[in-house]
């Protein structure tokens, strides 16, 4: 029998259908892959079944029984815990009352702070991580630790049924094989484990079987051993994914942007470049390496202690790897947030045509392929892939000729992604330069005409995207050589 | 990674800052005034913890609540009110600790309704006590008759006197036991599973909801539990001027938040200590008593504390920047 059972499950939010038709069965001991483009309902089964939102339609079953979760602590006490894909930690508590939130070891109200401390330190000892001092503030940690906390958190509550939302998109490789060593503990352990993740490399690492969700139903499920790539892509998606053409590209033009020796230690030592008309450069490296230091410097946002920029072009705009802090305006609409760099284009002595930004915006939103109700939609109620899209969407309004991108497709769907790719293309084509970070290596080579390698705040030399190798991008990205 | 010795270390820093201004302010008006043997003398320190008791009492209330990341601006009203309903029981013939504790219960009680506004209709505190602050002040109004109310003298009004009738109290039984209610506050916010909770909620609501505390219920009881810290204010408010006057205590709650601020509050939560506002309450009360003692005219005190609010929230911004500089 299923340790967890979901039955036909519906859920609406106004006009947006969320969920429509959605079953589901893990075992005990199972590790349950479930897989699907941002957007296709996973978030939305996840607060479900965590108890945090109540469904339309559809039943639930946990070991059987029926189970209709009111609010999360029923969810707790039946035995789920979600462990959330942005961290859900209380910055000024400590460690330990972080994980025992909720289950504070107390007597007659007053907590007692020895059982608290043990115990915390008993869970993160389980996991591997005992060198975590239970008694620091939460908010001091690393990030990855942090995850640490949320982790210990579900297992301080003796969950039977763990939901795991991208998991890993915050943790740096070796967190990641102490948290698949942790998954795969849980589940000898008899746990049922439902995982999110867009890798399916990913996936297969953990993963026993898995259920593919689009447009809020499940569309397959099965063995993931007896699935290819390919059939699990096809049923993600719905529809062949175009690759980005990068195929016939115009040689690069006249030189946009001259970067010599520009330096804002420590994070950024020194890096030289030159950015053409036509060319998509690719600035590979770790995360903190400085990469991104270099974007916001060139944009202005970080000064800059030495070196020269020129620039011969016209326009510059900047893409934020953080999508809800800088990236959008979440509360406003998408015509806004399309047109915000550039609103003089469709205002007129400064009051706003609305027909004119509107029309503006759904144009922006048709190249992209944004799937939302109209551009008048709340950024906000947009699904990751979608939002990612109107960020850069607003770039494309803007049209300026240098485009700094920081981790334009990081976290989204593979069709959003697709999307975003063959506009970049596109843009280059047109003319126009890009700086494209990320730390997706297919990305980097699908995209880009010319990598370089960012190591230790340094920027090695450019060269063509087939110079270059993953493990030579690797080796210079760990050894600060340069290739 | 901070070490638990160093997260204390920064604990105390906080709460230093505010304790460097109180002393820096006291010594201030020390060189500054025309008899400071006066302004030094026992008996003015006296007047002046006797005058910081509503303040203080209001004011570990406040804590509570904006550790919970909410507001009350009901406090002054919520003064009003039930020194108005204390002065009431005891012409009515109450016993004084009746008539005393009715007062705190009324406070507790408006808070009550305070929490059940913001979380059964979804009201932001900043609304929902803005809409309090009228309905209490016009409540204490009507239940005066729109006068001051006098009490007959009872043990009540020795709570705020200058000069405590057995002599070895030092200072008014008022100070004391605002005191004990601050410690025994601290204690509740650094150790009780409340405490912790409330702090949970101001940090981040949305992991306090998520990790099963109902959260609804929690606002509801930090709002009660304040509201019986402002109630207790009003008793004193009452025992000071030995009647209730609906009209009095007006603005009181900008100071009370202004002492939480300057203290090491946040506006958005999940930060603030009990001693940090009792530091913030006495700056402000010494800062009123320099003024006058220097002969400056009210306008005096509201611009100079004033400006004390800014530079104290200046000063936690730079030290918070330099601290995440770290």
């Amino acid at each position: 029998m299923a340790l967890l059972e979901v039955h036909g499950l519906e859920k609406r939010f106004g006009a947006t259908v969320a969920l429509d038709g959605v079953d589901l069965e893990v075992a005990a001991g199972e590790v349950h892959a479930l897989i699907g483009e941002n957007g296709a309902g996973k978030s939305t089964l996840f607060n479900i079944l965590s108890g945090a939102i109540a469904p339309d339609a559809g039943g639930l079953a946990i070991a059987g029984a029926p189970y209709a979760p009111r609010a999360p602590g029923d969810a707790r006490a039946r035995g789920i815990a979600h462990i959330h894909q942005e961290l859900s930690l209380c910055p000024s508590l400590s460690v330990a009352e972080n994980i025992l939130l909720g289950a504070e070891p107390a007597r007659l109200g007053w907590i007692d702070r020895d059982r608290l401390v043990a115990r915390a330190a008993a869970l993160l000892g389980e996991f591997g991580r005992e060198e975590i001092d239970p008694r620091v503030r939460a908010g001091d940690l690393a990030l990855a630790d942090r995850q640490v906390v949320e982790i210990c958190r579900a297992l301080a509550w003796d969950a039977r049924i763990i939901l795991m939302d991208e998991p890993t998109s915050s943790l740096q490789r070796a967190n990641v094989e102490r948290l698949f060593r942790l998954v795969r503990a849980l589940r000898d352990r008899g746990l049922a484990v439902v995982y999110v993740s867009h890798f399916l490399e990913e996936v297969r690492e953990v993963g026993d079987r898995y259920t593919v969700l689009r447009d809020g139903r499940s569309v397959r499920s099965g063995e993931l051993a007896a699935a290819g790539d390919d059939e699990l892509i096809a049923a993600m998606v719905g529809r062949a994914v175009e690759p980005a053409a990068r195929g016939a590209r115009p040689a690069a033009g006249d030189v946009l942007l001259e970067v010599r020796d520009l330096a804002e230690p420590p994070r950024l030592r020194g890096a030289s470049f030159e950015l053409r008309r036509g060319q998509v450069l690719g600035l590979a490296g770790l995360v903190g390496s400085g990469r991104t230091d270099l974007l916001r410097v060139l944009f202005g946002l970080l000064p800059a202690a030495a070196g020269t920029v020129r620039m011969h072009g016209r326009g510059m705009g900047f893409l934020s790897e953080d999508r809800k802090g800088e990236g959008l305006a979440l509360g406003l609409s998408i015509a806004d947030n399309t047109t915000l760099s550039r609103l003089d284009t469709c205002a007129r002595a400064g009051w706003i045509d609305l027909r004119q930004q509107r029309a503006q915006a759904e144009e922006v939103m048709g190249r992209l392929r944004v799937r939302a109700a109209g551009a008048d939609v709340t950024v906000r109620r947009l699904s990751g892939g979608n939002q990612q899209k109107v960020a850069f969407g607003r770039l494309l309004h803007q049209d300026p000729d240098v485009l700094l991108l920081d981790e334009p497709a990081r976290g989204i769907d593979i069709a959003s992604k697709a999307d975003i790719h063959r506009e970049i293309a596109r843009l280059a084509a047109a003319g126009k330069g890009v700086l494209l970070v990320s730390s997706y290596l297919p990305e980097l080579f699908a995209v880009c005409d010319d990598i370089a390698v960012m190591s230790r705040g340094r920027l090695g030399p450019a060269r063509p995207a087939g110079a270059w190798t993953p493990d030579s991008i690797l080796a210079a990205a760990i050894g600060g050589a340069g290739g | 990674m901070a070490s638990p010795r160093v997260a204390r270390l920064r604990r105390w820093a906080t709460l230093l800052g505010p304790f460097a201004g109180l002393v820096g302010v006291a010594l201030l008006f020390a060189l500054l005034v025309p008899a400071p043997e006066r302004y030094l003398s026992t008996a003015n320190l006296r007047v002046v913890l006797a005058q910081t008791v509503i303040v203080a009492l209001g004011a570990i209330g406040m804590t509570v609540v904006m550790v919970s990341g909410g507001i009350d601006l009901s406090v002054g009203s919520s003064i009003a009110l039930t020194s108005v309903v204390a002065a009431l029981a005891l012409r009515g013939g109450a016993p004084p600790i009746a008539a005393a504790a009715l007062g705190v219960l009324c406070g507790g009680l408006i808070g009550l309704v305070n929490g059940v506004t913001i979380t059964a209709l979804r009201i932001v505190p900043f609304i929902a006590t803005l809409g309090m602050l009228g309905i209490a002040r016009g409540a204490a109004k009507y239940l005066a008759d729109q006068q001051t109310v006098n009490a007959p003298a009872s043990w009540l009004n020795e709570l705020a006197v200058t000069f405590p009738s057995p002599p070895w109290l030092l200072v008014a039984p008022g100070v004391w036991v605002t005191l004990v209610l601050a410690a025994a506050m601290a204690l509740v916010l650094r150790r009780s599973v409340f405490g912790r909770r409330v702090f949970a909620l101001g940090s981040n609501e949305a992991a306090a909801r998520a990790c099963g505390i109902r959260t609804g219920r929690l606002k509801i009881e930090v709002y009660a539990v304040a509201g019986l810290y402002f109630g207790l204010a009003g008793v004193m408010q009452m025992s000071r001027l030995r009647q209730g006057d609906p009209t009095v205590a007006v603005g009181v709650e900008l100071d009370v938040i202004a002492a939480v601020v300057i203290g090491g509050g946040s506006l958005s939560g999940g930060e603030g200590s009990i001693g940090g506002a009792l530091v913030g309450a006495l700056i402000m009360a010494i800062l009123r008593n320099g003024c006058q003692q220097m002969g400056w005219a009210n306008y005096m005190q509201e611009i100079i504390i004033g400006v004390i609010i800014v530079l104290a929230v200046a000063a936690d911004r730079y030290r918070a920047a330099r601290a995440a500089a770290e």
